[in-house]
Formats: C-alpha cells, structure tokens, sequence
C-alpha cells in the first residue's frame, strides 16, 4: 500500500471512531435542555432524577468525544501538511473559531452542568445545561463550514507563495456560507439529534420490558419520540436539499451516488442495487427518471453522467452507491419507526406491547450507522479531490511522513481504540442496568470533609 | 531585530499567550497527574482527582485552540513542527487520550485493579505529557533541520539529545511545583501536610532543574541569547522569574497558599516569555542555515485572515476569560466529594 493510503485509512478509522461520539453529545445535549426545562416548568422531582440519569450518560460520551478530538485537531498537521499549507489561510481560522467559541463554552459550563448540582441555583444550573447544548452545536458549526468549504470552496483566491501556491481568503461570510454548508450542516445536526434521541427511545424501551423505572422511562420515551419526529422529518428535508446541492456543485458525486455513466439519459432514482464499475452497469430496481424528476421537477432531463468526467476524477463508484441508499434506506425507516410508535402511543399500546419495545431497543445503532455512511457518502464521493476541483487527495500528503510513520501511529491507535471501546461499551451498559438513582445521596465522608475545614 | 508591531507580531503574542495560558492552566492539573500517585488511600486520591474534576477539560481546550490559532494564524509552521515531529506528537495524542480516559473511568468502577490501573495511566500519562511538551520545546530552542522547502526531517533519536532531554525534566519539575501548590489550596488535615512536603521538594527539583538547563543554554545556544544582549531590558523577566521562584516558599510558610500558586503561575509564564523573546521572531529556527527559517512573516497566513482572526480573537477572548474566571469561582475552595464526583 502506498502513504497516501495509509494516511487515508488512518484519518478514516480516527474520524470514523470520534463520530460515534459528538453525535450522541449533541443530540443528548439537546435532550438535557428539555429534561432539566421540565423540571424547572413542572418541579417535578421525577425529570430531576432522569436529568441526572442523562447527565451521567452525557459525561461518557462528551469524554470519548474529547479524548478523540483532540487527535483531530492536530492530524491535519501531522499527516496531511502540504493540505494544511495550501487551506491554513481559511480552513484553519474556522478550526480556531471552533475553539474560542464552542470548545471553550462546551468545556467551561460542562463544569457546572456535571459538579454544579450543589453549588449554584437551577436556574443557574439550567442556563449551563443550555451552554452546554449551544457549545456542543457551535462546534458542530466550525467544522463543518470548514469541510463544507473543502467540498465546494467559495470567498477564496489561489496566490503563489514563495513559489507553492494556496487559497487565501477574500471573503469571509462567502467562504462561511459556502453554496453547501447551510444544507450540510442542518443534515448534520439533525442526524446528531437523531443519534440522541434513540439512544433514550432505546434505553426507556429496555427499562419498560424489563418493568424498571417506568415512570421515568415512559417519560423520557415520549420526549425522545417527539425530538426523533421533528429530526426524522427535518433529515429528508434537508437530505433532499443536500442532493440537490451536490447536482449544482459535485456533479461527479452525484453521478457516483445514484451510478449513473450516461450524461445523455435522464437519472433513475435506485431503490437497492449493486454496481458493477467494469462493465458500467447497476443491477437493482430504479424509478426510471426519478432522478431527474428530483432534482430538475421534469423526468425526462438528462442529469450529467460519470462518462464525462476523466478518468482519474471519478469516485469509487460502488462505494459511493451502496453508502448513500443505505443511509436514505435508514431515514425512510426512522421516519417510520418514529410513526408508528406515535400511533401506537395514541392508541395507548405503546407501553405494553414488547415485540415493539425490543424493536425500539435495537433501533439505536440505526442513526449511528447513518452518520457514520453519511459522511462516507459524502467524503469518499469527495475523492480524488481533497479540495474539491483545486487539490488532489495525494497532493495533500506530509512529505517527511513516511508508510512506517503512519503503520506505527495506526496499529497503537487500533489498539487504544479498541480497548476504549470495550471500556466504553461497558461502563455504558453498566450506568443503564444500574439506572436512575431515585434518591440523591451524599456520599459518608463528604461530611467529615466539610468538618475538618 | 528590527522590531515592529505589526499584525504578525500581535499573533505571535496571542499564541504565545494561548500556549501560557495552556502551561499555566493544564500545568497546574498536569503537575497533580504526576503526583498522583505518591498518595497511597483510595479518598486521597479521589481528593486529587476531583480536585482537578471541573477543571482539566478547560485547561486543555487552551492547547486545542493554541493549535487551532497556529493553524490559521501560521500554517507553515503547523505543518512543519507537527508533520516534523510525528512520532512525539503521536505520543502526544495517546499520552492525552489515557489522561482524558482515565480521569473519566477511573472511580466508575469499585474493583482495586480496575483503580490501580487507571491511577497508573493517569499518573504516567501526565508525567509523559510533560516531559514531551518540554522535549519539543528544547528541540525548537536549539534548532532543528528545517530545509529550503519548509519540511523537518528530524529522527526520534535526534529530538532525544541530553539537552531537550534537560528542558523535559525542568518542565516536569515546574509542572509538579505548580501542582502541589495548587493542590495545598484544595486539601486540607493530613493531605494537606504531606502536600506541602511535595512542595518544598518539587521547588528544589525544579531550581536545580532550572540553573542546569539556563548553564547549558548560555553555554551551548548562543542564538538564544542574541537578543537579550541587543535589548537587555529583557532581562528583567529573568529576573521577574527569579523574584517569582523566590517568593513560593515565602508564601507557603506564610500559609498563603494562593499568592504561593500566583507566584508559580507568574514564573510558567515569565518562562515562555523569556523563551519567547529567545526565538522572536522565528518560530523555527533551522540548523541548516538561518535563511530557512520559519519566522512569523514567511510562515504567515496573508494579512486578511490575520486581521480576521484578530476580529474573532477580540469578540472571543473577552467571553472565554469571562467564563474561566466564573468556573473557578464556582469551584473555589477545598474539594468535596458528592455522588457526581469521579
Ligand atoms: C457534528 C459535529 C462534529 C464533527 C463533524 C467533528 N466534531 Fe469534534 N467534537 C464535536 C463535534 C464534532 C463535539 C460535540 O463538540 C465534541 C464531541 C463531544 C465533545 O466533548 O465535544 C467534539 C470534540 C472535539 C475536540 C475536543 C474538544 C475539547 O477538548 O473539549 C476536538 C479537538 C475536536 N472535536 C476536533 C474535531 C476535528 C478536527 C474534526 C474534523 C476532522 C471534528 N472534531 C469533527
Ligand atoms: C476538514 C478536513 C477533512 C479532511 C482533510 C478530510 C480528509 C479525508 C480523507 C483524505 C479521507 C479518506 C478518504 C478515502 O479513503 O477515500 C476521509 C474520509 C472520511 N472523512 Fe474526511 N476529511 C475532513 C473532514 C471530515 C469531517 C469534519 C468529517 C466528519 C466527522 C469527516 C468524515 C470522514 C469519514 C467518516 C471518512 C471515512 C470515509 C472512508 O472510509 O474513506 N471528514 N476524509
Ligand atoms: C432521509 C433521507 C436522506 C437523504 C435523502 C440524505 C441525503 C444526503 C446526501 C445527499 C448527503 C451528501 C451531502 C454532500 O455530500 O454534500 C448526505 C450526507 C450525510 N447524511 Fe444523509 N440523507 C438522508 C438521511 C440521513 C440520516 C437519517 C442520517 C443520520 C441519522 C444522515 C446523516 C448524514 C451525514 C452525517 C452526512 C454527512 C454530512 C453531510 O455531508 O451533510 N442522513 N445525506
């Protein structure tokens, strides 16, 4: 294998691996703010309980979310230096403005939403627990205006300097509203919301099967079923809105997602299929020009195919196919599933009917696994352009950075991660048998800590 | 040195602020993460950890956006230094990770080798932390193989000469001091009697750390001192360090443990300073030939995205510093334990 794939696949794996955990951040972030606000509204002592429950939950996730970020953060650095030479001018002020404004909010009032309890006022208290979900929000901002700005790069010029060229940047609010970071980043959050509200689905489901805790498990069902309706419905929108984004802007990535090789027919819309790269060909079952009939509202349009692109500007084509359907695949069945579990809370079955419960249980590693095919979709129809049409994948490299470098650095990181998977999975599994805590004890020897002062 | 504030010099400070702000605050909890283990009870412990609970993830954030800054402020120098020094910034990045992990999981579970084991890595990982930190910077104090084409090709062995080795050890030192006098305002009884002893001892270590790496410095890294003799009035912060040094035990034996850790605080940063003024206004210095090195103008990101910056940095900053200082205020006072602590 050569560096260049070496380093793809390490910043694939330590991408991948970090967002399993800001979406679950996020999107039990937001639930926090709605658990502690019903506390607040109600004084029901029950969303106390659950509030500190989800905290519990929040603080493992929020943790994995940093010991992984950081990696991030530096790895544009380490392994891919001549990108970082060429985009520093712009991208690297966005990564900065995700520090100064979200990482320090999160951060800071994360503080008080975890060790504040007994320390300031609920209200005080709620007003963290809210900085917390815009801090967690705000990252999600930067980064992804700076990837959006790498997908469909706007508010730049190219300058020679000192005989290496780079983009630089003319235009702020041009490169922060790039034509794709609106729609990307409203997909993106609502796909993080999405991750949240499932794992709580799923949790309360479990409790209700097992008749533990059904006060707060049915509450925090109805919730979470609410947030998912609003995020599931919001997904397909602003999915919708993505794909059509991509048609204007990355053709070739459209193309790729729907494997469509004939610039002169009009697209077909596949509802499963398999694409055989030789011989150009999809086999499955398509909605003959439904394609075109998304994107341009006429079915008879011919969309721009692969076979006008060169041949080394052209995605992995079956890659691209499979991730993207299987990601819409997963939408259309969160929608359902948020659907009928509505109804059935209407018709007063919801609670009681355990086939469905253990249907909700399983449901949590569907948005996970659309966020993480999601963004393959959209990075792997990115390629071979690191910056698309200005900066090719493998002009990107470190140049001192050899294979070794990379095999050294990426079997430690599969061991480390591996075995923090397997910490966190267990610790996860432990906090939801143990469950809420109805009572808030303190421990015994705070007391004799208080005496002594 | 012609010497002029401009905008590449205003961002040269603000990293070097960024990167104080990161030594003095991560400092102190890295500084606990090596003491750590010298404590013996399972409550102790815990004291310690907690001590640092609320705090830690702050601190570092002022590294995630030294990086960030550097990024955008300076991306050849980015580049360069982390894609340079691979190997130790991997390191790094683990060492990190096991901190982060370990403070996190350590007290969530009851079993003894559950515990030891965490303690171990959150206590070697914080040691390690140090060490790498104060490796790199000696590396850059003394200049590094920077080429025409702005790349570092340095081998480990290379980066692990005695003197980095030197600034690893009087970094750690310093980090331990900071620590212990931090931890003397969070405990009290007993463990705060055997964290007073860690204090007087870590200062020894430290200042005798200290003279060794200033000796080696003058003697062997003439370029470092270059600018003091053109502007010696810089010399005042060696000796704002050396009043710094000299009033922590004052203020421990006083029982004046905050103006103790104001005292340590003041002396981490007239250190960057001093190593500041050292290397202005490069950033890396290359043993091939000064024409290649990496100075705040070639290495610079163009002057709009600099003016940018300092626009977010203005707006920012005034927010972030609002909110640290009410995060200690919050958590002021000795560490108790309740059932949300680690
Ligand atoms: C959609 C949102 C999202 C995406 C695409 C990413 N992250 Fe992330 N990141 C977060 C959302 C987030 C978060 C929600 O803000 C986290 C997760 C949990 C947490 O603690 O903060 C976080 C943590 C986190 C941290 C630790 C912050 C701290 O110490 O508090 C760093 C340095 C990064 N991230 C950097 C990155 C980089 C460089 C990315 C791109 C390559 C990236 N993240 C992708
Ligand atoms: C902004 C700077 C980024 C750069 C330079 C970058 C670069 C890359 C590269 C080179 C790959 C490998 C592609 C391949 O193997 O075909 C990749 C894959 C990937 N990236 Fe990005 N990316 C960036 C941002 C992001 C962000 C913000 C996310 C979201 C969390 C993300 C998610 C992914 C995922 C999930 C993959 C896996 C695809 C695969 O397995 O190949 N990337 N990225
Ligand atoms: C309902 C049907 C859906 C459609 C039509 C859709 C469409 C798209 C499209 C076209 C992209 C590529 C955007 C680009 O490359 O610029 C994308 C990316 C992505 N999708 Fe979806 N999506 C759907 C459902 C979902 C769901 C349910 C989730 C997660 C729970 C999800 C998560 C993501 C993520 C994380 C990305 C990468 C970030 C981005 O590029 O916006 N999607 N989606």
């Amino acid at each position: 294998m050569t560096t260049e794939l070496w380093a793809r696949l390490q910043f694939a794996f330590t991408i991948s691996f970090h967002y399993i955990y800001p979406p679950l951040s996020i999107g039990l972030g937001i639930i926090l703010v709605i658990m502690e606000g019903m506390y607040l509204k109600t004084g029901n002592k029950m969303y106390e309980v659950m509030t500190k429950f989800w905290v519990k939950i929040f603080a493992l996730t929020f943790a994995m979310g940093v010991a992984t970020g950081i990696v991030m953060e530096f790895e544009f650095g380490t392994n891919w230096a001549t990108y970082s030479r060429f985009v520093g001018d712009i991208f690297g002020s966005a990564l900065a403005a995700e520090g100064i404004f979200a990482f320090f909010l999160e951060s800071g009032f994360l503080a008080i939403l975890l060790f504040g309890w007994n320390r300031v006022g609920k209200k005080t208290h709620f007003f963290a627990t809210c900085m917390v979900s815009l801090g967690s929000m705000m990252s999600a901002v930067w980064i992804v205006v700076a990837n959006s700005w790498q997908q469909t790069p706007a508010g730049y010029r190219l300058v020679n300097n000192g005989g290496v060229i780079r983009a630089e940047i003319t235009d702020f609010w041009g490169m922060v509203f790039n034509p794709s970071s609106v729609e990307r980043l409203s997909h993106t959050l609502g796909g993080a919301f999405l991750a949240g509200a499932f794992l709580v689905i799923s949790v309360s489901a479990y409790y209700l099967i097992k008749k533990r805790h059904e006060e707060i498990a049915k509450a925090g069902l109805k919730i979470a079923l609410l947030v998912a309706l609003f995020a599931s419905l919001f997904q397909l929108f602003t999915g919708h809105s993505s794909a059509s984004g991509v048609a204007v802007n990355q053709p070739a990535k459209l193309a790729a997602m729907e494997a469509h090789y004939d610039s002169l027919s009009p697209g077909d819309l596949y509802m499963f299929g398999w694409v055989n790269e030789t011989d150009k060909k999809v086999y499955g079952i398509a909605i003959p020009g439904m394609l075109s009939f998304l994107i341009h509202g006429d079915p008879t349009v011919p969309i721009r195919g692969l076979d006008s692109f060169p041949k080394d500007e052209i995605p992995p084509v079956n890659v691209t196919f499979q991730t993207y359907h299987l990601m819409v695949a997963i939408g259309f069945s969160l929608i359902g599933l948020t659907l009928i579990s509505i109804f059935l809370w209407w018709r007063g079955k919801l609670f009681t009917s355990v086939l469905w419960l253990k249907i909700l249980v399983v449901s949590v590693l569907l948005p996970q696994i659309a966020n993480q095919i999601g963004w393959y979709t959209a990075e792997i129809g990115r390629q071979p352009w690191i910056v698309y049409g200005l900066l090719k994948t493998s002009d990107g490299l470190s140049k001192t950075v050899t294979s070794e470098h990379i095999i050294f650095s990426l079997i430690l990181f599969t061991l480390i991660y591996a075995g923090l998977f397997v910490v966190f999975l267990y610790l996860l599994d432990k906090k939801i048998k143990h469950g809420p805590e109805a009572k808030t004890k303190e421990l015994d020897f705070s007391e004799n800590l208080r005496m002594t002062e | 040195m012609e010497f002029s504030f401009d905008i590449n010099t205003i961002w040269f400070v603000l990293i070097g602020v960024l990167l104080a702000g990161y030594g003095i605050l991560d400092g102190f909890d890295l500084g606990v993460g090596s003491l750590h283990l010298l404590t013996k009870s399972d409550l102790d412990r815990r004291i310690l950890l907690n001590s640092i609970g609320p705090v830690w993830d702050g601190n570092e954030v002022w590294l995630v956006t030294g990086g960030g800054a550097l990024f955008a402020a300076f991306p050849d120098v980015y580049a360069t230094a982390f894609s340079g020094f691979y190997i130790p910034f991997m390191l790094l990045l683990f060492m990190l990770i096991f901190r982060a992990i370990s403070i996190e999981v350590r007290s969530k579970e009851e079993g003894k080798r559950w515990r030891a084991f965490w303690d171990r890595a959150f206590s070697i990982a914080s040691m390690a932390i140090a060490m790498l930190i104060g490796v790199t910077i000696g590396n850059i104090i003394q200049g590094v193989p920077i080429g025409k084409d702005k790349e570092l090709y340095i081998t480990v062995f290379e980066m692990l000469n005695p003197y980095a080795l030197l600034v690893g050890m009087t970094t750690l030192a310093a980090f331990m001091m900071h620590g212990s006098i931090y931890l003397a305002m969070k405990t009290d009884g007993e463990l705060q009697k055997q964290v007073r002893g860690w204090i007087n001892n870590s200062t020894i270590f430290f200042v005798i750390c200290y003279a060794t790496a200033t000796m080696a410095t003058l003697i062997y890294i003439p370029h470092m001192v270059t600018p003091f003799r053109a502007h010696p009035e810089f010399f005042l912060l060696a000796f704002l360090n050396m009043m710094a040094i000299a009033n922590i035990p004052r203020e421990t034996q006083r029982g004046k443990d905050f103006f103790a850790f104001l005292s340590s605080s003041a002396a981490i940063l007239s250190l960057m300073a001093l190593f500041a003024v050292g290397l202005f206004p490069n950033f890396l210095v290359s043993s091939i030939s000064p024409e290649y090195n990496l100075t705040i103008y070639n290495a610079a990101s163009s002057e709009t995205t600099l003016e940018i910056m300092l626009t977010m940095a203005a707006f920012g900053i005034p927010f972030v510093i609002a909110y640290t200082i009410s995060i200690y205020w919050v958590f002021r006072g000795k560490v108790k334990l309740d059932n949300m602590s680690y």
